[in-house]
């Protein structure tokens, strides 16, 4: 089955949402793909769930409009939008069945009882919850409840499926399964999906773009790639994941990046982005980092001393710090670490020319 | 919480209450059960006579038909105010509670005779209605179950809205997004979401009424003038006018069986409703 020609196509511009006082949306405008899955990621508080809410229709914005396949719907109420939401917690229908629950917004539309059916049963094969369609809600597990959330969701073949954190309530080894299993749906269905999430590990695993937010603001969007690889400020890059930052002196272009100092190291950095300042920041990520006894040709580094290691078997994470006083984490290679070393933790902290980016030297 | 002993501290506690129990209420009912079963003679004639004395049997049937009545009326009353006083806006919930509230600093005798007030033949609604030329004769309001079954109510509605306005609290605002979500319109989420989910509420709400309305006295002996005799006050004719002792406490322990088993079921049902919550 393919509906990749229902999926929506949504336009969010200059939305904002106050409470009274507090601004929980700013200014926000936003292109969501047709068929797209996009992840709302930030921290608790940053109106990723705000901007959910008016999506679903559940939340007017106070400015701005919204629009769905070129149609103004910033006025429509939720009941008319018609968008499949999974919410937190699931919101499962506790006194109907499965078949039930997932029959309900059917039932709304009036469709005809045999259509139901064939439906119901279609959805329930689709998300494995064969055997269970005569069971409360209150009977299944959590991963189970989750699927009946997802298969009511989708049961009407929505334009768009928002999704508020539904993985919060599982433990690790089923968020994976349901990870999986949601991106299967997505690929199915082709429907645009909506996510929203504070776990940036769940983002990057999943969507087609990222939207990060924080304090009201939309910072940036991309791929998992350009986000974690190119982040545009330092929230975004220290939100996705471990970052090391080392202040870049004298920075000036040369070539197809820039040059700098780096604790007086003369430092190459290609595809740096975010233009030419005298005074920089210089991120990279720990992955990115290694250390060795002497730098090699082509690699940019710095001399540091380890200050503790932590054995993870077949990898080694060390905390160093420069000889210029800034601390950095690097995870390495067990063999790697043990063979570059010395007797004092005397080492050179080494990165390749094409990894690492540019940030404003405040903020 | 029951599977938990209990702390001999707070047996202690309980212990003032439980004697003051049995010897108001334990010893008392122990005599109540002895003249049930020795009064006139020893033996169970007394209950036998309940199963065929045909006045005993309609008190008992209009007592039941009363009580049903009652139940009916202020679960229903008792589900809008909940509902306002839960879901309203918050001038709304403000009155809501006051119409809850103020009830319960009235006295029971003063509520009947306010009603008696109301709806007697000369009371203001027959008044009124005389005076506007809509009736020529008083309409019979009240000395009947109808005056018996208003006063009831009025009394026992603040009762029933707990269970239900605390059902209400409870229920998960998310779910009745997600109906939204899905294109269901009010009509369709009260009916098909909110009320089935409040269910256990009525239901707690409705057994605690009934409960209560059986053995009340006061109400149906003013309202009822007489006419509408309910158990309660069949027992204390039998005690102080008849006098039949003996089949008065027959009686009033047949009331108190019919309580304690709905009682139970009640316990029973809120129990695992709770837990669930």
């Amino acid at each position: 089955m393919q509906h990749a020609g229902r999926a929506a196509e949504i336009r969010a511009v200059g939305i904002g949402k106050s409470f009274g006082s507090f601004q929980a949306l700013k200014d926000l405008s936003l292109d969501i793909g047709r068929g797209e899955f996009l992840t709302l990621l930030g921290p608790s508080g940053s109106g990723k769930t705000t901007f959910l809410m008016i999506l679903a229709g559940f939340e007017a914005p106070s400015e701005g409009r919204l629009f769905s396949d070129g149609v103004d719907i910033t006025d429509q109420p939720a009941e008319r939008r018609s968008s499949g939401m999974v919410f937190q917690g699931y919101a499962l229908f506790p006194h109907m069945s499965v078949e039930a629950n997932i029959a309900f917004p059917l039932k709304v539309r009036r469709k005809p009882e045999q259509e139901i059916r064939r439906r119901v049963a279609e959805m329930v094969e689709r998300v494995g919850l064969k055997g269970h369609e005569h069971k409360l809600p209150s009977k299944l597990s959590g991963g189970q409840q989750q699927r009946v959330a997802l298969a009511r969701a989708l049961a009407f073949e929505p334009g768009v499926l928002l999704l508020d954190e539904p993985f919060s309530a599982l433990d690790k080894s089923l968020r994976g399964q349901m990870q999986a299993e949601m991106k299967r749906l997505h690929e199915e269905t082709g429907t645009t999906f909506v996510f929203v999430t504070h776990d940036q590990s769940e983002a990057l695993a999943l969507s087609s773009r990222v939207a990060i937010f924080n304090h009201g603001e939309l910072l940036q969007v991309g791929t998992p790639q350009e986000v974690y690889e190119r982040p545009g400020n330092r929230f975004v890059a220290e939100f996705l994941g471990e970052i090391n930052m080392l202040p870049l002196r004298d920075v000036r272009p040369a070539g197809d990046g820039v040059r700098g100092l780096c604790e007086d190291r003369e430092i190459a950095l290609r595809n740096a982005g975010g233009g030419a300042r005298t005074d920089a920041l210089l991120a990279i990520r720990p992955e990115h980092m290694s250390i060795a006894r002497e730098p090699g040709p082509q690699e940019n580094g710095i001399a540091a001393t380890a200050t503790s290691s932590t054995y993870l078997g077949s990898a080694t994470r060390l905390e160093l710090t420069t000889r210029g006083g800034a601390k950095v984490t690097v995870s390495v290679p067990t063999e790697t670490a043990r063979q570059a070393l010395g007797e004092d933790g005397g080492v050179w902290l080494t990165w390749p020319q094409d990894r690492g980016f540019l940030l404003p030297a405040s903020g | 919480m029951l599977g938990r002993s209990i702390h001999p501290g707070a047996a202690l506690l309980l212990a003032p209450l439980l004697v003051f129990l049995g010897l108001a209420y334990g010893i008392p009912f122990l005599g109540v059960v002895k003249w049930s079963v020795t009064l006139p003679e020893p033996g169970l004639g007394q209950y036998g006579a309940l199963l065929t004395d045909p006045l005993v049997q309609s008190v008992f049937v209009r007592t039941f038909r009363i009580c049903a009545l009652v139940t009916v009326a202020s679960v229903a009353a008792a589900y809008a105010i909940a509902y306002v006083w839960v879901r309203g806006t918050p001038g709304q919930r403000l009155a809501a509670e006051y119409c809850i509230l103020v009830p319960f600093w009235i006295s029971v005798l003063t509520r009947a005779f306010g009603w008696v007030a109301l709806l007697s033949n000369q009371g203001l609604i027959n008044t009124w209605l005389r005076a506007t030329g809509i009736l020529s004769e008083p309409l019979m309001l009240v000395r009947n179950e109808f005056g018996v079954v208003v006063g009831m109510t009025h009394f026992l509605i603040p009762f029933a809205v707990f269970p239900i306005a605390s059902a209400m609290r409870s229920l998960d605002e998310r779910v009745l997004l997600a109906a939204r979500g899905m294109g269901a319109g009010r009509t369709r989420i009260f009916w098909s979401i909110f009320v089935p989910m409040t269910m256990p509420g009525v239901i707690g709400s409705a057994l605690i009424v009934f409960v209560f309305a059986l053995g009340f006295f006061v109400t149906p002996a003013i309202l009822g003038g007489g006419r509408s005799v309910m158990v309660a006050e069949l027992v204390y004719l039998r005690i102080f006018q008849s006098p039949d002792w003996g089949l008065g406490a027959a009686i009033s322990i047949t009331l108190v069986v019919i309580v304690g088993l709905l009682s139970a079921a009640l316990f029973r049902y809120l129990k695992p409703a709770q837990m669930a919550g």
